[in-house]
């Protein structure tokens, strides 16, 4: 038996994803968001959540994934990973569960379109349901957004 | 005892100490007769030593040990200050400031200071060239005291002499405490204390310390000057419960010479010995002021010797120390109550009850004062930048071999802490570049007709809402055409644009970055980084940095600060659905201008704006605003906005009003983006973000 995690489940484009418990502060409904200009397009802003001013990223457009509507389900999740807060716009965000870490298996290539790098593992919980857990450093990963914007330029 | 609860304060407070030996160290060299400055820098070094030994800083403690070993010499006037000694103490200030900076880091403050050990010892026993000579050696009783034998050293002698003289009691005490007195030392402290209300105590052996500690067997020894008789003293000391007696001599000139000619013997004499090197500094104060005011015996005890060497500090200051952690969070808290305060006060306007609008009302000029304290809360004075400069001064005008005399003026003009903690650096660039480029050696001086001491002026002081910063200095000017043909060379500017320029526009040459003057490399400056980092800081702190130079009459730079970085007041505007803030201090005025006015000229956008042309600058294209186009107006709302002497003209789509805002950051993850400068949050809720002008005008 591993260690025993809490995880923060949320809902991407028909996949299910986690993450761990003590790197998200809240959960949000959407509340506006104010543009910031010339910044890459999955950026979509800032928002003020009780004072502090925060950035907000689609993870769709994060990764690559078609980004949709915004729904009544939609949630801002906070996380707050090395000393940076930012704001994650995901479809839903429904569940906390516990899981074991020898159930984490190391990621494949390519899962629901997104690349390996951006993935901590993935995890089976019961019989049909994998979970999808983010690496959060590499998502927010500031050099790579650096490298996006040159592409843009 | 857990030692972390205290060491910050032990930090904050060496700090202190060091700033203070190192402003009086610097003062006693320029007038190394004033023995006043000596006990004063004996004080803090003194505090010092026993602050450190408490903590278990041993190093630190020694040291300082040493350090005081010399000064007690000095004040004593068996040495005489020089230029050795002087570089000897700073040296050991350097040291002791590195170790504290390492106890700060979070080390344990050890360090290797044989070295300077070494030379302090030297100097006590007097090996250094010069040669301390006992001073003074006129008096006849000084023979002897210089070892350290005698009872009086010579200072405690002449007062007494003098009070003799002048007609005074003079007695020496012996008390003896019962053997089985639990707390001796409180006992003493009763004996001093009525020795005190009847007189002065000049001397006690052992030392003021010693009994208090408690380091003393069962008697001590003091030579006191009193306004009673004998009898009188033997009934006030022996009505002190658990004495045991008391011995009374008085004296008059001979005994007392005999006792400071240090034929006196016994147990006594080398009590004495021991106990020289660390009498307390209030006691020698007490003296000091005696012998100025020629030994009036007035029984008025002020600051009594037998209280702790801490209180002879100086004048209480009505000040704490507050943790500034705790000041930003006051600050938060206040910005959310302004954001409240601007809500309310729309609602209020819609709602239209007149109570609820004075409520407001008077809610808004309460939480205008509040802020007005909370944000004078944290303005410090700019002294705790330049109080180190002279220290910096003294030591580079040595390195360059130039005369220099700092004049600091407006010390007590005060900033907000995050403009503090930043100008620093800034400022140690543009006072090296002084000394090193403006100001001339001594010969060249000489030869220009000036007095061969560079005078340098550092000026602060408030201007409307800002602070200006001087840096001054008589020297050598800006070579403008050598600054041009470098510029030229550089690449900075080329041939043509450069004789189209103006001499304010060739001074500012010298902010480009990679740019030097200096036809070789120094230690102090030189390598061209210096002076365009100034300008980036100074900028990015909202500030901005002008040049005046005249050719051999001196240069003065001059820094234009904001007072304070957190709540501001800012014009806001909107762009299609979206609103932004643009910071008042940079608009010139707002106007309204028709499509046909700009003028197209070679690409760009101009207007006529009273006489002059100025750039025209859509906010819309630099923002990529989605939902508004000034193309489809025909007349449009400009905001001219100035940065240092040029003006543009940015248009927008409507005004919203003036109003008061936080700055708040982007946060770690947005930096760096285009003409933001930040965000704020309005009144609603929403984020604005802040434009900054500077990156508007080219």
């Amino acid at each position: 038996m591993g260690e025993e995690i809490k995880v923060i489940v949320f809902g991407l484009a028909n996949e299910e994803y986690g993450i761990e418990v003590e790197k998200v502060r809240t959960i949000e409904r959407m509340i506006p968001i104010t543009r910031v200009p010339k910044t890459p397009a999955f950026i979509k802003g800032v928002i003020n959540l009780r004072g502090v001013v925060l950035p907000v990223i689609d993870l769709r457009g994060r990764f690559n994934l078609a980004e949709t509507e915004q729904t009544e389900s939609s949630r801002i999740i906070i996380v707050a990973v090395n000393d940076l807060e930012v704001g994650f716009i995901v479809d839903t965000a429904n569940d906390v569960i516990d899981i074991d870490t020898d159930t984490i298996d190391s990621p494949p290539e390519v899962v629901g379109g997104i690349k390996a790098k951006y993935l901590h593992g993935v995890a089976k919980i019961g019989d049909n349901r994998l979970l999808i857990m983010l690496n959060l450093a590499e998502v927010l990963n500031k050099n790579e957004i650096i490298q996006l914007e040159h592409l843009e330029d | 005892m857990d030692m972390n609860a205290y060491l910050s304060m032990f930090i904050d407070e060496s700090n202190d100490h060091l700033q203070a030996l190192n402003e009086n160290l610097l003062r006693l060299e320029s007038d190394p007769e004033d023995l006043s400055i000596v006990q004063n820098i004996f004080r803090s070094a003194h505090t010092l030593k026993g602050m450190s030994a408490t903590m278990g800083f041993e190093d630190l403690a020694s040291l300082t040990h040493e350090m005081e070993n010399v000064l007690d010499l000095v004040r004593n006037n068996k040495l005489k200050m020089d230029s050795f000694i002087f570089d000897t103490l700073f040296k050991g200030l350097d040291a002791l400031e590195s170790m504290v900076q390492d106890i700060i880091g979070g080390g344990t403050g050890k360090a290797d200071v044989t070295a300077i050990v070494t030379s302090l010892k030297a100097i006590e026993k007097g090996e250094h060239q010069s040669q301390a000579k006992p001073a003074a050696a006129s008096t006849a009783s000084n023979g002897g005291a210089s070892g350290g034998a005698a009872l009086l050293d010579e200072f405690q002698t002449s007062v007494l002499l003098q009070s003799i003289e002048s007609g005074h009691s003079v007695y020496h005490i012996v008390v003896t405490i019962r053997e089985d007195c639990l707390l001796k030392a409180a006992r003493a402290y009763m004996v001093f204390d009525f020795l005190e209300r009847n007189g002065e105590v000049v001397k006690s052996i052992p030392n003021v310390q010693d009994i208090e500690q408690e380091k003393f067997e069962h008697s001590f020894t003091v030579f006191t000057i009193s306004s009673v008789n004998e009898q009188e003293l033997r009934k006030g000391i022996e009505s002190v419960s658990e004495i045991q007696g008391c011995e009374i001599i008085a004296l008059d000139e001979t005994t007392l010479k005999e006792i400071s000619g240090g034929s006196s013997s016994g147990a006594e004499a080398q009590s004495n010995a021991a106990a020289q090197p660390q009498t307390i500094a209030a006691q020698q104060e007490l003296s000091t002021a005696r012998a100025q005011t020629a030994a009036t015996a007035a029984p008025a005890a002020p600051a009594a010797a037998p209280n702790s060497p801490a209180a002879a500090g100086g004048g209480a200051s009505r000040t704490i120390r507050v943790d500034i952690e705790r000041l930003d969070a006051l600050m938060n808290l206040f910005s959310e109550l302004l954001i409240d305060r601007v809500r309310l006060e729309q609602l209020a306007s819609e709602v239209k009850s007149t109570e609820l609008s004075e409520t407001v009302e008077h809610m808004s000029r309460v939480s205008g004062d509040l802020q007005n304290i909370v944000l004078k809360l944290r303005m410090v004075p700019v002294e705790s930048v330049f109080n180190r400069f002279p220290r910096m001064i003294r030591d580079l005008a040595k390195t360059l071999d130039k005369k220099v005399e700092l004049i600091i003026t407006g010390a007590e003009t005060e900033l907000d802490r995050t403009v503090i903690d930043e100008i620093g650096d800034p400022l140690v660039h543009l006072l090296r570049n002084s000394l090193d480029h403006g100001i001339e050696s001594i010969a060249d001086r000489i030869a220009a007709g000036k007095s061969e001491t560079g005078i340098v002026h550092l000026r602060a002081f408030h201007s409307g809402n800002h602070v200006f910063i001087e840096v001054e200095e008589d020297g050598r000017g800006i070579n403008r055409e050598k600054v041009k043909e470098i510029a030229i060379k550089n690449g900075v500017v080329t041939l043509e644009e450069a004789k189209r320029l103006e001499d304010s526009e060739i001074n500012m040459l010298i902010f480009a970055p990679g740019f030097s003057t200096a036809d070789k490399i120094s230690d102090i400056s030189g390598r061209g980084v210096g002076l365009d980092v100034v300008r980036t800081k100074i900028t990015s702190l909202g500030g901005n940095v002008t040049i005046d130079s005249e050719p051999g009459r001196g240069t003065k730079f001059s820094i234009q600060l904001p007072l304070t970085l957190s709540i501001i007041s800012a014009m806001l505007v909107k762009l299609g659905e979206e609103k932004y803030a643009i910071p008042l201090s940079s608009i010139v005025e707002t106007g309204i201008i028709r499509k046909e006015q700009i003028r197209n000229i070679h690409g760009n956008l101009m207007i006529e704006y009273r006489g002059n042309v100025i750039s025209v600058i859509s906010l819309s294209q630099v923002l990529q605003s989605p939902s508004y186009n000034e193309d489809n107006e025909t007349e449009t709302e400009i905001v001219v906005i100035r940065k240092g002497d040029k003006l543009g003209a940015v248009m927008v789509d409507e005004f919203i009003g003036q109003s008061e805002i936080v700055l708040k950051s982007l946060g770690k993850y947005l930096t760096n983006i285009p003409a933001v400068s930040g965000a704020t949050i309005l009144g609603d809720g929403q984020v604005a973000l802040i434009i900054d002008p500077n990156a508007l005008i080219k």
